[in-house]
């Protein structure tokens, strides 16, 4: 009933910051302008439209304007009213009961029901959705009692469950187009039909996807764009001078080199935008094989941890879009995060003392030994971290070996050969570590080549026993204190190394407005975004 | 004539046929599959979730049933399905041909006509001024990187001057139709084109210069001096008509390279062709659809160098095809 109280606490608040607005006629005459085209950068190009089976990037950046969620994540990460206009959870945990809002229709003009729901909760979030199906696998029945409500059973409570059910975290598929279908092969993912406040219309493979605003709309007068068009421009250089020349208004999630992006940012025309990533919280890491013969030592992983100067990192390679990690939940996932785990300061004589008494000893050529590292081949910016990486070890005495391969490859190495040293990567921690942190450290899926599981091969049955008491733990405090002993385990025993929190970054026209008030924003809809001046659009 | 005709079909058969057999054999030594890149582009994945693509992709067959499955689509003409894309093949395919077929064939015409007469200028100064400056120009566009030449034309006439668009084939916020549409597209092509095209003229200049000159050694043509036949007669009706025959083989060469469309420039100015298809299926590991891509191509291929073969001997009624 907590989240209840809260929510009710910040529907007041709103409300009251209504009222304080509507008495103030100048803030009134700023009414958000409706019309014009946005186009926007869409990299890499999707596989599929539809994020029920897909969880990768560009299909949520497209598939957030055409599926509503149940919820959407405001800037705390705290769920809000959309598609299910409030929600109870059980004292127990064991019962979740949302209460959806009446008289929405889907694209097709076919109304949405709680029958929508309970299909796509049995046969997409439970069963096919990588993401979803670990936190939704203790829910035993869903029932139906109206059109207006859907309330889950679950045979042990699930928690995380409230983080993910935005529109591209649940993404709700209509029924009545899709049962019976196998739902992996159905035409539709790539002709989507949602509830959002776009509609898809077309999608021109190696150039464009097109989606148009959605007369009918529940929340009445939004959108305020008129058509989105999502372009696929490969080349780096080529983004940057399509957005430097006003073609592209919105370009989310990195979309040109940082040396590009300052230039960019100093252009009166355009704006860098690092909020709306709140509900990734994006953790870039290092793991080291624990079962490779030098990094089995936890002496050597924490003396690597003691090389490398993460500021450094963050300023020189990063250019500043980074701040060095502490603990492998990001600090911006506050209820969670614990500040005071064992930090491993810069400090080349410590790395060395340590080097030292694990017996691995300079050589007659200054060495120690040699490693291997496979940095994640997406993009140079992973590289030249790597090359960093290179550079810090050598000053105590480990020889680093850079290896350079596609992503293919690269999987198929760490994750499913596990013939590698050291690599990097970097996930979502999402709301609740349980969602994108545990899957790091948890040892139920060694062995199954999975990827992005467990890359250092890590097992302890300790740190396995906390990751599985706080996903089945009914009150909130006694999963907060898991983590917190979680993170104080996997910091000192470090199979995998944190190394910096990310901070994408948006390049967008100055004159959009309406782009910073989600915490899934890049993720969400751009139903709350419009042209400040209509006449500067074209 | 006949019986050679007949004997090259019949090899053209077996090579196709012979290339298919290696593409899969190769293609699958190519570490990873489809599945891992895309769980990797998904950033999370459970092993039901990999075992779920795997079968759906066919994955999960042996690799000698993968090969039959194979080898009994390319014998009926079928391209397979690109599971990847959710689409077949041959759909994909001709999806992106029409935007490759315009940017190469702009492109191999600018540059044979401009460079073959850049190259027809360079001979017949040889030695002089405009000799040098058009081989150091043409040296120059050879060496230097297709991209950079892209983002360069890209930000000085696209960015700076504003006069054409930065990249794709057609402003799809304009919505034109008709004429409107291709005027349209004619201008998204300017850059590409230009770009790739300089890169091709640079081949055509040096090729006809040295082909020139290589006849302008030949003793007939010092017959025709000593007849008194003027100059620019000679250059065109003597020289010229003899050079041409390494330019039709190199315009072979890379008209059978069209398919593969140009990967780079393709990249570059976001055009939605075959050769960034074919880039982009490698990277996912997407194999039927990058063999259907690489058979396609073949078969242009050794179609095209049997067009050539017979294109030698209307040029020069000496060669005899037997």
């Amino acid at each position: 009933m907590a989240s209840l109280s809260r929510r009710h606490l910040l529907t007041a608040s709103s409300a009251l910051a209504l009222f304080a607005q509507a008495g103030r006629p100048t803030l009134a005459a700023e009414a958000p302008k409706r019309g014009g085209t946005l186009s926007v950068i869409l990299q890499p190009e999707p596989v599929t439209l539809t994020p029920a089976a897909n969880t990768a990037q560009p299909t949520q950046v497209v598939a957030g304007n055409i599926f509503d969620g149940l919820v959407y994540y405001d800037s705390n990460l705290a769920p809000q009213p959309s598609l299910a206009e409030r929600w109870e959870v059980a004292a127990d945990g064991r019962s979740i009961t949302f209460h959806l809002r009446p008289g929405v229709k889907w694209h097709d003009g076919q109304p949405f029901s709680a029958a929508d729901v309970k299909w796509s909760l049995e046969n997409v979030w439970k069963t096919i959705n990588p993401r979803d199906k670990p936190l939704f696998e203790n829910v035993t029945s869903v029932a139906t009692p109206d059109d207006a409500t859907v309330t889950l059973t679950l045979s042990a409570p699930s928690l995380p469950i409230l983080s993910v059910l935005n529109g591209v975290g649940a993404p709700i598929l209509p029924k009545h187009l899709y049962e019976g279908t196998d739902v992996l092969n159905n035409p539709l993912n790539n002709k989507p039909v949602g509830t959002g406040p776009f509609v898809f219309k077309e999608w021109k493979r190696g150039e464009y996807v097109l989606l148009e605003r959605n007369p009918n709309y529940w929340d009445a007068g939004k959108p305020y764009i008129d058509k989105l068009i999502f372009r696929v421009i490969p080349d780096a250089g080529a983004r940057a001078a399509a957005i430097e020349k006003g073609e592209i208004q919105y370009a989310p999630f990195n979309p040109v080199p940082f040396r590009d992006l300052e230039r960019l940012a100093a252009l009166p025309a355009l704006k860098v935008e690092t909020r709306g990533y709140e509900w990734l919280s994006s953790l870039f890491y290092l793991d080291f094989n624990v079962e490779a013969p030098y990094l089995k030592d936890v002496r050597v992983r924490q003396a690597i941890a003691h090389a490398i100067d993460r500021d450094a990192l963050a300023r020189v390679v990063w250019f500043g879009y980074a701040k060095p990690a502490i603990s492998p939940i990001p600090s911006t996932v506050t209820t969670f995060f614990d500040p005071t785990v064992p930090v491993y300061a810069f400090d080349v004589k410590k790395a060395e003392t340590l080097l030292d008494e694990a017996g691995f000893k300079r050589g007659a050529d200054g060495a120690r030994f040699a490693v291997t590292h496979d940095f994640l081949p997406y993009g140079d910016d992973f590289r030249r971290t790597g090359e960093f990486l290179k550079q810090s070890l050598k000053r105590v005495g480990i020889e680093v070996t850079l290896r350079a391969q596609d992503s293919a490859a690269f999987i198929k190495r760490v994750y499913g050969d596990r013939d590698f040293d050291i690599s990097s990567s970097y996930n979502a921690a999402f709301p609740d570590p349980q969602i994108g942190v545990v899957r790091e450290y948890w040892s139920g899926w060694l062995g199954t080549k999975t990827p992005w599981t467990n890359g250092s091969g890590y097992r302890s049955a300790a740190v396995d026993r906390l990751i599985q008491d706080a996903a089945i733990r009914p009150d909130q405090a006694a999963r907060i204190a898991d983590f917190k002993q979680f993170q104080q385990r996997v910091q000192r025993d470090l199979p995998t190394l944190p190394l910096l929190e990310l901070k994408f970054s948006t390049v967008h026209a100055a004159n959009l407005k309406g782009l910073a008030g989600q915490g899934d924003q890049v993720y969400a809809s751009l139903k709350n975004v419009c042209f400040d001046d209509a006449a500067k659009v074209n | 004539m006949r019986r050679y005709l007949k004997r090259s079909m019949f090899q053209i058969v077996f090579v196709i046929l012979g290339i298919a057999i290696i593409n899969f054999f190769l293609l699958h030594l190519a570490p990873g599959d489809a599945a891992q890149v895309m769980a990797g582009e998904a950033g999370s994945a459970t092993p039901e979730y990999m075992a779920a693509l795997r079968r759906q992709f066919g994955l999960d067959q042996p690799l000698g049933m993968q090969f039959l499955h194979y080898m009994a689509n390319v014998l009926t003409l079928n391209l397979g399905f690109s599971f990847r894309q959710g689409m077949p093949v041959a759909q994909l395919l001709l999806q992106r041909l029409p935007a490759t077929l315009l940017l190469m064939t702009t492109a191999i015409t600018f540059a044979a006509t401009v460079g073959g007469t850049l190259g027809f200028l360079a001979a017949r100064q040889a030695g002089r001024i405009t000799d040098t400056i058009i081989s150091a120009v043409a040296l120059l566009f050879y060496a230097t990187p297709v991209f950079w030449i892209g983002l360069v034309l890209m930000v000085v006439f696209s960015v700076l001057l504003d006069w054409l668009p930065v990249s794709g084939m057609a402003s799809i916020e304009a919505g034109h139709t008709g004429l409107a549409y291709g005027a349209d597209v004619a201008r998204h092509l300017v850059l590409p084109a230009v770009t790739l095209g300089l890169f091709y003229l640079a081949i055509y200049t040096r090729l006809m210069r040295a082909s020139m000159l290589d006849v302008y050694g030949q003793d007939f043509i010092r017959t025709a001096r000593a007849k008194g036949v003027r100059p620019h007669r000679i250059a065109v009706r003597h020289v010229l008509r003899n050079a041409l025959l390494p330019i039709v083989t190199t315009l072979g060469v890379q008209l059978g390279s069209v398919l593969g469309g140009a990967i780079l420039v393709e990249t570059v100015f976001a055009w939605p062709g075959l050769g960034r298809l074919a880039f982009e299926a490698l990277f996912a590991r997407d194999l039927n659809l990058l063999m259907g891509i690489l058979l396609c191509s073949s078969i242009v291929v050794v179609v095209v160098n049997l067009l050539v073969d017979l294109a030698y001997t209307v040029l020069d009624p000496r060669i005899e095809l037997s």
